[in-house]
């Protein structure tokens, strides 16, 4: 794993800054206000919480982390990149470099096996069979999954499929990790294991997880913690150093 | 690869609709190339026939086929032979032309007079020989033949008819024609008072002795000869050849060449109406008719003579390949119609499951003309497997047809011949029907497809 360990060139740095970020949905002619002038900094190899109540705008706010979202005002650096001023296939090359996705529901391909799913992320970067071949397996390894390679997602238990998910995406190697509510759909002891999985893959990947849930033990187990209600902050807190904000 | 591997595996994902929009496609596919099949073996029918009895080119004088018809002895070719032995001998026109002969068309008068009736006649004076020469060229390998000239071997006085000219002039029995019943007036012969018409009176005159008729009818042909003279002959009526239509059958009468020139030219030079060049090969026209045009210029004799195709001389045949043509173009748009519908209502369909899946590839990284060209190879996998499974299905249904020899009149035919579909060996209908499947398959995917691509990224996420 020693590739895998090597340090990103802009490890150290924050991974994502939000500054004066605002975000309104339109629904026919009334407008819903979101996110109201948000200021967030994800930490390197961090393992991030967004924490509010439903419709506090936690999804939005990942989804611009994210970049599948924009804002309507504000700057968002990812990477060091401003991604407001991207194209869209610029945005799309840059997330398949930079940024994995967990999603609730796992959103694996069904018709590919647990292998495919974790290795169709490369074969969209273009990466080399024989670097495939390497690395697929040493994450199928690192979820625990070796054994179900072939399976099919339909094949797979949630907890299983939400590992598969993990490895997906981590395969690029990317430095952040997006995951709305990873542990909602599972059960407590599977949740438990999925996020342990996830704390030690940010050990090991030294890659920044950023995450909403409502979850105690998720949110016991952050370095960060963010606080959000009705799309504001209402503080961020950095395990054994309080409240900042 | 990794595009083309997930639309395969996608298309597997629900088997049930991909079968069922792909048997559409194919029952689309086979039944446009069944009725191409089916329509180019009456275009190769009547092409072949036409061939057969007119060959590919014909010299005739220049204005003849325009008005020929009124008087044709007037549009006589002279010294036809040097022509015809000039081009038998040109090296290129050689490999070519397979039959090269010379025609006199004539108009006349035929009567029976044992029967009391007579009719007008347009005849043909040809060397027999190589009439059922012609008649054996069978370039596209059909499976119906024509009957060989009758006149082949028949004495120099002898005469082909039509069936039509046959029954109005009461040849049936004695050339055992069936279904040929005998007019009306027959019966009343024996009336009591004499009738005023001169045919209806030659009608009650004795019948001559049936052991003469029962060897060979004879006609009296009355020609005018070339210098404005009524010649008359007596011919004996050898065979009655249905000529497929029915104003032709009730003209239609063949000589000998050497005899009706007799007749018509008497001892001056004979003369020809037609010098016919029958081709090995159809595809030869063009080639053969730039060739001859240098040698009729050098060998006509101060003459205005012309070049005239097949298809030139036959507008019908053009106008029945042009109609079914024209029939298979609106069938197969009607087809092209329910195909286009059929995959674009699949495609839609698929995009619609699997929004949140084409929320999590663009998520991941996959580009808008990467989601576009999933569905639009979904779509064309579609077009290829339909249009290959309906080129299998034609050609066993053909195949089927074929083998069960059904019997049926084409237009213009003379008798029935086996229903053939002609699909094997049909390259270009088979290829441009394959590729126009595929083309409107992927046409159909286009807009789902560009659709799908089009998708927001975060709105897919959400769809349930």
């Amino acid at each position: 794993m020693s590739t895998d360990s090597k340090e990103h060139p802009l490890s150290g740095k924050p991974v994502a800054v939000l500054t004066q970020v605002e975000k309104t949905y339109h629904l026919d002619s009334v407008s819903v206000p979101v996110i109201k002038g948000v200021n967030i900094l994800v930490r390197h190899a961090c393992f991030t919480v967004l924490l509010g109540p439903s419709g506090s705008g936690k999804t939005t706010l990942l989804n611009m982390i994210g970049c599948i979202d924009k804002p309507d005002k504000g700057e968002i650096l990812v990477a060091d990149r401003n991604v407001g001023e991207m194209s869209d296939d610029a945005l799309s090359d840059f997330r398949a470099q930079n940024i994995g996705f967990i999603f609730q529901n796992f959103n694996l391909l069904p018709v590919l096996s647990a292998y495919e799913n974790i290795e169709y992320p490369l074969l969209l970067a273009g990466v080399s069979a024989k670097t495939r071949g390497e690395r697929v397996p040493k994450l199928l390894e690192a979820v625990g999954l070796s054994d179900r390679a072939k399976n099919l997602p339909g094949q797979l238990s949630g907890g299983q499929r939400q590992r598969v998910a993990i490895a997906r995406a981590l395969a690029r190697k990317p430095r952040l990790v997006i995951a709305d509510e990873p542990t909602a759909n599972l059960d407590s002891q599977t949740g438990n294991a999925i996020l342990s999985l996830m704390r030690r893959m940010v050990q090991r990947y030294q890659i920044s997880f950023i995450f909403s849930s409502h979850d105690p033990e998720v949110i016991r187990s952050a370095d960060d913690t963010i606080f959000l209600k009705d799309g504001l902050i209402q503080g961020i807190k950095r395990n054994g150093q309080g409240d900042m904000q | 690869m990794m595009t083309l591997n997930l639309a395969i595996r996608n298309l597997l994902r629900n088997r049930r609709r991909s079968l069922a929009t792909l048997i559409a496609m194919a029952i689309g596919c086979s039944a446009i190339l069944l009725f191409g099949g089916f329509s180019g073996n009456i275009n190769y029918e009547m092409h072949t026939r036409i061939v057969k009895r007119g060959g590919h080119i014909q010299i005739q004088h220049r204005d003849f086929y325009l008005y020929g018809s009124g008087n044709p002895i007037a549009y006589g070719i002279a010294d036809y032979g040097k022509i015809i032995t000039a081009i038998a001998q040109d090296p290129v026109l050689q490999k070519m032309v397979l039959v090269i002969t010379p025609t006199l068309q004539f108009g006349g008068i035929a009567g029976n007079y044992s029967a009391g009736v007579s009719r007008t006649v347009m005849g043909t004076g040809y060397v027999a020989a190589d009439i059922n020469r012609m008649r054996e060229w069978n370039d596209f390998g059909l499976r119906s033949e024509a009957p060989p000239s009758a006149l082949e071997g028949a004495p120099q006085d002898s005469a082909v008819v039509g069936l039509g000219v046959a029954r109005v002039l009461q040849l049936c029995d004695p050339l055992k024609i069936e279904n040929c019943p005998k007019p009306e007036i027959e019966n009343k012969v024996n009336g009591k008072a004499i009738d005023d018409d001169i045919s209806l009176l030659s009608l009650q005159e004795t019948p001559i002795a049936k052991e003469t008729a029962a060897a060979s009818p004879q006609v009296e042909l009355l020609v005018v000869s070339s210098r404005g003279a009524p010649n008359v002959t007596s011919v004996k009526i050898v065979n009655a050849e249905d000529q497929g239509i029915k104003e032709l059958d009730e003209v239609s009468m063949a000589m000998h060449l050497a005899k009706i020139q007799q007749l018509v030219y008497g001892k001056s030079a004979p003369k020809v109406t037609s010098i016919v060049i029958q081709l090995r090969h159809s595809s030869q026209l063009k080639a053969a008719m730039e060739r001859l045009a240098p040698i009729l210029s050098s060998t006509s004799f101060n003459q205005q003579l012309a070049l005239v195709d097949f298809k030139t001389l036959n507008p019908f045949y053009v106008q029945t390949v042009q109609m079914f043509d024209t029939i298979f173009g609106f069938v197969f748009v009607l087809i092209a119609a329910i195909v286009l519908f059929t995959v674009s209502n699949t495609m839609n369909t698929a995009v619609v499951e699997r929004t949140v899946e084409i929320g999590t590839l663009r998520a991941i990284g996959l580009r808008h003309a990467g989601i576009r060209n999933l569905f639009v190879t979904e779509g064309a996998l579609l077009g290829v497997s339909g249009a290959l499974s309906g080129v299998v299905l034609a050609f066993f249904t053909a195949a089927l047809v074929n083998a069960m020899n059904i019997p049926w009149i084409p237009p213009s035919t003379v008798g029935p011949v086996p229903l053939t579909i002609l699909v094997a060996g049909e390259t270009r209908m088979i290829v441009g029907t394959t590729i126009g499947i595929i083309v409107i398959a992927v046409a159909s995917a286009w807009w789902p497809a560009y659709h799908a691509a089009r998708l927001n990224v975060v709105e897919a996420l959400r769809h349930v």
